[in-house]
């Protein structure tokens, strides 16, 4: 299975080159290269050409929750937003905290073949906070899984948070923390501002992170573990990040597209679609989020894609439950928010999109250099071409995007996993 | 005026506009043997409260009966809400079944924002039109209640523009301050929240008023003084110490009473717990004006269905 990239600009520099793939592997890169006999060939005219995009944060639903999602149609969504790997969450039902799920979850994700589906194991049985889960046991499944969270809960108690560090740093895996202190976000609906006062939404302080991320670097630093830190969403946590870095703490951090784009003023229509936890903040938040990524403070972009079908979205604000589809929409808010306004060359995007992120997980093949011997893994990206989102055009089984309407820039064009192109002009092609 | 889902839906004409037709209702009722006005004749009020409630629902009930509405209320136990049915199926049900109107209690901020959203997608697909009124949502807002506090405070003091008017109690949590806060201020009033930090939304510092911790030393300020119901067990959260000592810093007593200047009238939207947030012989003092508040609900959601429904006066 032969594939020819005529005239792309890999990393959006110099000038264009055609790449020669083959059995997976990049054979050939240069000017004026001759396709191989039976080669797919992708005329790419200038387009930019990225390592494929490593999602550490996303919600398939399967099992459990097919009704908004599938491992199926996320990764159908995956390959056409130019993601060759993710992570899946462990929030499902049954949760993945031990062998059978994860291996569950990983091998569907294999027979899908559409992206890496690598299952993220829960940090404590059903999420509960309580008691450890058998980490060792799902590091050397099948399933080899890389990381571990409660995300959609914190592990808000300190001890098994230090304990669950300490543990994995012989495993050398990582805990990612979903950052929230349950008792300061008590019935909490909204960020605690100006906006969420008015409407009359219970206040979700930024402190209930700042708090745990400062509490957890400080664990992360005693036991010399890895710690992630998900979804970054408040200005004052990025000052507590940079602390802990420059004292050498193994920290990384990640922040989503809406994050990076969308503030608590979109609350006004008590649209649930906008509820996502964490809150939604202010424009100074975005504004940070932006420069830390930047900066490199915070590593990377993950999309916590969450789908939710319309019964779970379509009800009073209370009543519905938190997230938003990102897999699809990712590239295009990371173009608009910092590419455009010259925040993020092309070799930026590549760095927090695919590079950082198969580095905290230690994925050996994805995050590659393009060059050759490496393996044929790609994003090929059109950043002059816009698109207007429509939730139900996109390929998850839910439709609950909060981009409904908004024209973005930058397109994927192709996506490749290991030489086998998986999406194509907005098509997916099935293995 | 489509909905009344907040009072920043409306602008000092359009507020003043329903002041002035409750007030033209009043006078037609007065001294009349049936208490009836053709107006709503053929039109189908329906209130569905998801919170126990007596004063509004029966307030509303009564406005519709008055104005000759046939009125129908649907209460969360007993109808299929109990049965897990959603919010959204449950109003485009009634909707389904011709109501004009619904007014809608719920506790969730923002229902009745869902309500007319849901409510004007059907519309454009079905022809038929239902006019939403929020009667209170969650912590949200309480858009009648204020209209009824603007008709009493006009009654007693002959105008609201430049008036001081202090909120005392648990801002946080309360509809009836936020929608009075905004009508007031709209208006032309000047409003003073006086609360412990705790029961204060961070954010309040943008709203169009001035807060205050000290009760006592804005009292003689005031031409009114409208004291919010505290529930006991607020101080579960740690909102406040106990509910002695609430009492002793922000309760309506007869010593603090009489630090008010001799017009300030005393306004509580009920219920009230007395010996709490306020004592029972200042409650049943002339300058309360509390029955009135009472009163003049029934005739200000008259005005409001008779905007809604029949269209404002020219």
């Amino acid at each position: 299975m032969n594939l020819f990239i005529h005239n792309t600009r890999p990393y959006g520099e110099g000038d264009p080159v055609d790449v020669v793939v083959s059995d997976g592997v990049i054979t050939e890169l240069g000017a004026g290269l001759t396709a191989p006999e039976g080669a797919e060939t992708i005329d790419a005219d200038g387009l930019v050409l990225l390592p494929g995009f490593v999602d550490l944060h996303v919600h398939l639903r399967e099992p459990g929750g097919e009704e908004s999602e599938t491992i199926e149609t996320g990764s159908r969504a995956a390959a056409l937003g130019g993601f060759t790997a993710v992570f899946a969450m462990p929030n499902t039902d049954p949760v993945a905290d031990n062998a059978v799920v994860v291996e569950y979850v990983h091998r569907r994700g294999a027979e899908v073949g559409l992206v890496d589906v690598h299952p993220v194991g829960a940090v404590t049985v059903g999420l509960e906070g309580a008691k450890l889960a058998e980490l060792g046991t799902m590091a050397q499944s099948a399933a080899n899984v890389r990381m571990f969270s409660d995300d959609g809960r914190c592990v808000n108690d300190p001890l098994i948070m230090r304990r669950a560090l300490e543990y994995a740093s012989a495993l050398d895996v990582v805990i990612a923390q979903h950052a929230e202190d349950h008792r300061l976000t008590a019935g909490a609906q909204a960020n605690e501002g100006v906006v969420a006062s008015r409407l009359g939404l219970a206040g979700w302080p930024a402190t209930a992170e700042e708090t745990v991320v400062a509490r957890d670097c400080a664990l992360a630093r005693e036991a010399r573990a890895a710690l992630h830190v998900c979804h970054v969403s408040s200005q004052r946590t990025i000052d507590v990040l940079r602390a802990a870095k420059e004292a050498g703490v193994r920290v990384s951090a990640e922040v989503t597209p809406h994050h990076l784009l969308l503030t608590d003023a979109a609350l006004t229509s008590y649209d649930p679609v906008n509820k996502v936890n964490p809150p939604l903040r202010t424009a100074a938040d975005t504004k940070a989020m932006r420069a830390a990524l930047a900066e490199g403070v915070i590593d990377v972009v993950a999309t916590d894609h969450a789908p939710h079908a319309a019964q779970y979205k379509d009800t009073e604000w209370a009543a519905a439950k938190p997230g938003m589809l990102g897999l699809q929409t990712a590239l295009s808010v990371l173009v608009h928010t910092m590419v455009e306004p010259g925040l993020l060359d092309w070799r930026g995007v590549a760095r927090v999109l695919s590079e950082r992120p198969a580095e905290i997980t230690g994925l050996p093949d994805q995050g590659r250099p393009i060059a050759v011997g490496e393996p044929a893994t790609f994003a090929l990206v059109d950043p002059e071409a816009q698109w207007t989102v429509r939730g139900a055009a996109l390929a998850s089984k839910a439709s609950n995007t909060p981009y409904e309407g908004m024209r973005l820039p930058g397109v994927v064009v192709a996506t490749v996993l290991r030489g086998r192109v998986t999406a194509r002009d907005g098509q997916v092609r099935n293995g | 005026m489509k909905h009344l889902l907040s009072v920043t839906d409306l602008d000092a004409a359009a507020a003043n506009g329903l002041l002035d037709t409750a007030d033209r209702l009043r006078q037609a009722l007065l001294g009349r043997e049936v208490r009836k006005l053709p107006t709503l004749r053929g039109r189908t009020v329906i209130t569905m409260f998801y919170e126990d409630s007596t004063r509004t629902r029966v307030s509303f009930e009564i406005a519709g009966k008055w104005m000759s509405a046939d009125t129908v209320n649907v209460s969360a136990k007993g109808s299929s809400v109990s049965k897990g049915e959603s919010l959204r199926d449950t109003s485009l049900t009634l909707s389904a079944m011709g109501a004009d109107c619904v007014i809608v209690r719920h506790p969730a901020s923002g229902a009745a924002h869902r309500l007319a959203a849901w409510a004007d997608r059907d519309a454009t697909m079905t022809g038929t039109h239902t006019s939403i009124v929020n009667a209170g949502d969650g912590t949200h807002e309480h858009p009648t209640q204020a209209l009824l506090d603007a008709a009493t405070l006009r009654d007693r003091l002959g105008s609201i523009a430049g008036r001081r008017i202090g909120i005392v109690g648990d801002v946080l949590h309360s509809r009836v301050a936020r929608s009075n806060v905004f009508l007031l201020a709209t208006l032309g009033a000047e409003v003073v929240l006086i609360a412990p930090p705790t029961l204060l939304p961070v954010g309040v510092e943008q709203w169009p008023c001035r807060v205050s911790p000290e009760l006592d030393a804005e009292l003689p300020g005031l031409d009114a003084v409208m004291m919010l119901r505290v529930q006991a067990e607020r101080m579960h959260g740690a909102f406040f110490p106990s509910a002695r000592e609430y009492a002793v810093r922000y309760g309506l007593s007869d010593q603090r009473a009489a630090l008010l200047p001799e017009h300030a009238v005393v306004l509580h939207p009920g219920p009230m717990v007395r010996g709490m947030e306020i004592a029972p012989s200042v409650a049943d003092s002339p300058r309360a004006a509390i029955l009135a508040q009472v009163r003049n609900g029934v005739h200000v959601r008259m005005a409001v269905l008779y905007h809604l429904l029949a269209g404002a006066p020219e």
